[in-house]
């Protein structure tokens, strides 16, 4: 009896952990959460973006430096259509020193981040959104007042070499809300390093 | 990449010279499909009462390396037993020598691969539909079927119970 109560609440315990977030077709909820200039930034300035490339990264995880260039190369090309990126450090900076907002700052201005690089510091937009590990890609699509969520994932298919990628997952999402298209693969999987949770 | 009889000893003697200083085992490339046939799942149906225990790790992950330990000491407690462990890298395909620099560091005492897969989205939700490509992460075959899985660090006691609990599930 006592190990069945016990069983329960692990499950609950587990349960309650267990990441959720969102699913395409929801509606993201907007954020306001510090840049690394020392600006709040929300999705609710952006008054006239299409929708959004929302990408939670870090600093220091060898997936997220792998795609470092390639989230750059995306606000290059879709921020003048209407899809800029904003990037997210939801990482709990005791954890691992890298992630701290000293190091953001260093990173953004070492590679001239031209779009905002914001810390989730009490993890709460990771959580609802569902980002499981960096980089993790959530494309946005305004709606009226709404946020859509139009495509989760990776970024491409190839992550160790990036010449060699077959599918480019965000780039093809985003093409076809431009055009007025369904998104054809609108959630995939990759290995990511975890977020690091605080606890 | 089939198993010989001689293979099967060299692993033995491997878990038994633990405490010694051993070089370690090559770290070689493996694409999925091969390692689902070395983690017991044949098509061919023969039998196999192995439990094995796949483990899908990369040396810049810092939980992945904190577990570690654990998984080092269950194959030395189950030595003896019908368990076999199996080490992941997910680390670059380049990175490969400095996998295996690692391993040799580090005491390795398993299987240790590096997968060759170009797209984990093909082949993450064949390992567990749950997974959310998350590592470290190990997952579980008992006759040719899954038994378990998890994307969560373990201590030495949770693995050490968990495989003597699967061992009894016949």
């Amino acid at each position: 009896m006592k190990k069945t109560a016990v069983l329960a609440l692990m499950t609950v315990a587990l349960a309650a952990f267990k990441i959720e977030g969102y699913k395409v077709g929801d509606k993201a909820m907007n954020f306001h959460l510090k840049n690394v200039d020392g600006n709040m930034v929300s999705l609710s300035d952006y008054k006239d973006a299409k929708g959004f490339i929302v990408v939670f990264t870090c600093n220091h995880c060898p997936y997220a430096k792998a795609y470092e260039d390639r989230v750059i190369a995306l606000n290059t090309k879709y921020k003048p259509k209407g899809y800029p990126v904003i990037a997210i450090n939801a990482n709990d900076p005791n954890a691992n020193p890298d992630d701290d907002y000293a190091t953001m700052q260093q990173r953004a201005k070492a590679k001239n981040y031209d779009f905002p690089y914001v810390v989730d510091g009490t993890q709460e937009i990771a959580r609802n959104y569902g980002a499981a590990h960096t980089p993790h890609v959530f494309v946005l699509q305004k709606s009226g007042s709404d946020y859509l969520v139009k495509y989760i994932g990776a970024i491409d298919d190839s992550w160790d070499e990036p010449s060699t990628a077959r599918h480019r997952y965000v780039e093809e999402a985003v093409d076809a809300l431009l055009a007025g298209q369904p998104v054809s693969v609108p959630f995939t999987k990759a290995i990511g390093c975890g977020i690091k949770w605080k606890t | 990449m089939n198993e010989t009889p001689h293979l099967k000893k060299l692993n033995l003697h491997i878990c038994l010279l633990f405490l010694l200083y051993l070089p370690g085992s090559k770290v070689t490339f493996i694409d999925f499909q091969h390692l689902q046939e070395r983690s017991g799942l044949s098509v061919s149906g023969e039998k196999n009462d192995t439990l094995y225990v796949v483990n899908f790790w990369a040396t810049w992950c810092d939980p992945c390396l904190r577990e570690l330990p654990a998984f080092e000491n269950a194959c030395h407690e189950f030595r003896n037993r019908k368990v076999k462990f199996i080490f992941v890298s997910l680390n670059a395909r380049r990175e490969i020598n400095m996998v295996e620099r690692f391993v040799d560091t580090h005491h390795f005492i398993s299987e240790v691969y590096l997968l060759n897969a170009t797209n984990s989205g093909d082949w993450i939700d064949l390992v567990d539909s749950s997974w959310s490509g998350t590592i470290p992460a190990t997952v579980m075959y008992y006759h040719s079927k899954k038994v378990y899985f998890c994307e969560q660090e373990f201590t030495s006691a949770k693995l050490l119970k968990l495989i003597n609990t699967k061992l009894k599930q016949k």
